[in-house]
């Protein structure tokens, strides 16, 4: 390096300080001393001692935490590929030359900006076994087929039920689609007119138009939506926390993993605890997100200039 | 087989808030028979890529009718008119390869795999994408401007439609690509036999490949007819300005009788251009003695009296040089006369006229063309 060059660095470096102190006081440090932590018995009152791999093993064996895996490795496959299919299908909706065009998009778009208690609070509301929406609209289906079929279905009291908490979580994330919706729309405009047109004279149904020109070269878009949906449906917390009044549903069926970090470390007061599992949750984002970008190197398609 | 009548087109598109409607077809008519080579021409913004567009059904007509081999297609979706188009900037399919974009149609036809890997292959040889280098497996992003354009021909040509619509393919290559494709074009059109439609506003891309050529100014068709009708034989004067370069020479002038001869005199001046009309031109100009008239006459048909044998007195003016171009074989020489500028094109490569000199030059008169002033139209 000449001195120029150190010169340089230096500047850069003196200009990027802030940043860097951020990051290494309210990142990089709680990263290390977590990664500490979850080699010792540490109750946050006491001083941490040190005991090895004792909390991964005693997580090798915890019946609760393979529960919380596997809700969360089960509501992050079924809700991203959902929210997915449901944000491209409005998007593609909301890109039609309709009338009050804007005016359905901000629609759609408008309850992705609740914050997540007011939204947990209002989907309690919308789930309610006897009282609530959701059900209300399923009544009139239900008592048809009911009537048709001569079964005897009933509407799940969504919230109370084991089997159908998990499904009525799903439900209140497909709530945020608009959010992803407005990325997908950005994506759409990118794609030429001229292309749809030459699909047509081709000889393109609309269907396939969809699936031989929109869907591949809209895969740019899919994988950063998956990629954000894969993080942040892993971590999820606070709308299944205030879902539950703070607990983790019934018989559990809503607890994540994230619960139970917060369990282990706030109810429990077990930081060593809670420190391997979150180096868990962080080794499980880490290897699917890496997986997915493996997966999707071949299928991307990337219009270079 | 394809033959395809237009009738009485006509495209509005409805303005935006505020705006007025924009006509931009208006009673368009005309057909386009089969096997030919039929060109639309015409400035930017005359109408000719909706024209196109209306017969590739990719926009709604307004008012008129489209057939097909005499089936009506005004409502017929695109796909369904088993036309292929040629877009301006190619419109490939960026994530397909050029074999795939070559063979999607068929794909979409179910036509066997065999048949389809055979058609895009000779469609590739006749196009030069496997030699010297097999381009099948590229993607569009990895092809020169000429290649793409050529896959894009080739997604036309494996469909083997029932015509062809090109709108201004050429214009997005260099002048050396263009000429080239412009012939191998032709070629084209010779080899497979087949009905053509091309829009383009550059005249020579219009001369040399068509058949018959249809000039459109403003929405509305001018003429339709061979390129050298339209050339020796222009219909109004916007179509003899429009084809032709450098453009043809106009100059208003009224006519008169004198003793059994017909004269037409230059405008606007004390030193008027006189020229003095003989057979058919002066049996033409006899119906219009006394009125104005505008004549036309193409730089080609206007000579340097030096380099005749025996320049027609009649027909010779005096005029100063104003600019002299020399353009290689030729030269173009600037005129002033007294009210009008004229060009001469003079078959010299070295000019040989000074800049400000008065010199003589005399018309071809047999190929002059007058219009009404009033109207444009030929006389
Ligand atoms: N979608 C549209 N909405 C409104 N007006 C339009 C639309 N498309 C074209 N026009 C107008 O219609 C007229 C004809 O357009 P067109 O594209 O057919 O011209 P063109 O002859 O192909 O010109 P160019 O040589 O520039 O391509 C123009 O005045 C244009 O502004
Ligand atoms: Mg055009």
């Amino acid at each position: 390096m000449t001195a120029r060059e150190k010169e340089r660095l230096r500047t850069g470096l003196l200009f990027i300080s802030p940043w860097l102190l951020g990051f290494a006081a309210l990142t990089l440090y709680p990263l290390l001393a977590s990664v500490w932590f979850s080699l010792c018995d540490y109750s946050v009152l006491t001083e941490p001692v040190f005991l090895g791999t004792e909390n991964y093993r005693e997580l090798w064996r915890d019946e609760v935490f393979w529960l919380a895996l596997r809700n969360t490795v089960v509501f992050a496959a079924v809700s991203i590929p959902l929210g997915t299919a449901l944000a491209i299908g409005l998007a593609v909706l909301l890109n039609q030359p309709v009338r009050g065009r804007g005016l359905y998009r901000t629609i759609f778009f408008l309850p992705s900006l609740v914050p997540a208690i007011s939204l947990a609070i209002l989907w309690q509301w919308l789930l309610n076994g006897s009282v609530g929406l959701v059900n209300e609209v399923l009544q009139w289906p239900l008592s048809l087929v009911n009537l048709v079929a001569g079964t005897s279905l009933r509407a799940p009291d969504w919230l109370n039920d084991p089997s159908w908490a998990l499904w009525g979580l799903v439900l209140t994330g497909l709530w945020g689609a608009g959010n992803a919706m407005v990325i997908y729309l950005a994506g759409l405009q990118e794609i030429p007119a001229e292309l749809y047109e030459a699909a047509e004279m081709d000889g393109a149904n609309a269907w396939q138009r969809f699936v031989n020109i929109t869907l591949p070269l809209l895969t740019p878009v899919i994988f950063f939506n998956v990629i954000m949906g894969l993080i942040g449906s892993l971590q999820t917390f606070a709308v299944p926390y205030i879902l539950t009044n703070g607990g983790d549903g019934p018989g559990r069926s809503l607890l994540f993993l994230a619960t139970y970090i917060y369990q282990s470390a706030f109810d429990y007061w077990n930081m060593g605890y809670a420190s391997a599992l979150a180096l868990v949750l962080f080794l499980l984002i880490l290897a699917l997100t890496l997986v997915v970008v493996r997966f999707g190197e071949k299928r991307v398609h990337y219009a270079g200039r | 087989m394809a033959e395809i009548v237009i009738d009485n087109l006509r495209k509005v598109y409805p303005g935006a808030k505020g705006q007025p409607d924009k006509v931009a077809v208006e009673g368009a008519s005309f057909t386009i028979h089969d096997k030919e080579f039929l060109v639309l021409v015409g400035p930017s913004g005359c109408g000719k890529t909706t024209t196109l567009r209306m017969i590739a059904g990719l926009e709604d007509i307004t008012s008129g009718s489209i057939r097909l081999d005499g089936r009506l297609i005004n409502d017929v979706a695109p796909k369904d008119r088993d036309l292929a188009m040629v877009f301006q900037n190619y419109a490939l399919y960026p994530h397909m390869t050029v074999y795939r974009n070559m063979a999607y149609a068929l794909e979409l036809r179910r036509v066997p795999k065999d048949d389809i890997r055979r058609r895009v292959e000779n469609a590739a040889k006749l196009l030069g994408l496997l030699e010297p280098d097999n381009l099948l497996e590229r993607k569009p992003k990895a092809l020169s401007g000429g290649q793409r354009q050529r896959v894009a021909l080739g997604r036309a040509i494996v469909r083997e439609p029932k015509a062809f619509l090109f709108d201004e393919p050429l214009s997005n290559l260099d002048a050396k690509m263009r000429v080239e494709t412009r012939a191998e074009l032709s070629r084209l059109h010779h080899a497979l036999q087949a009905t053509m439609v091309y829009v383009t506003h550059d005249q020579v891309e219009a001369m040399t490949l068509a058949d018959r050529i249809v000039v459109m100014n403003g929405g509305r068709i001018q003429q339709i007819a061979p390129p050298l009708e339209v050339y020796h034989r222009p219909a109004n004067l916007f179509v003899a300005g429009f084809i032709g370069s450098p453009r043809m020479n106009t100059i208003t002038g009224t006519v008169t009788g004198e003793g059994d001869r017909v004269i037409f005199t230059e405008k606007g001046t004390d030193h008027p251009i006189r020229l003095a009309m003989r057979g058919d031109l002066a049996r033409l100009l006899e119906k219009h003695l006394g009125q104005e008239v505008i004549l036309g006459l193409r730089p080609e048909h206007l000579a340097d009296a030096r380099d005749l044998t025996d320049p027609d007195p009649g027909a010779t003016f005096e005029a100063r040089v104003d600019v002299v171009e020399p353009v290689g074989a030729e030269t173009w020489v600037y005129l002033r006369s007294s009210a009008h500028q004229l060009i001469a094109r003079v078959p010299h490569a070295e000019p040989r006229t000074d800049i400000g000199h008065t010199l003589h030059f005399t018309a071809d008169l047999s190929r002059a063309r007058f219009f009404h002033p009033g109207t444009g139209e030929s006389l």
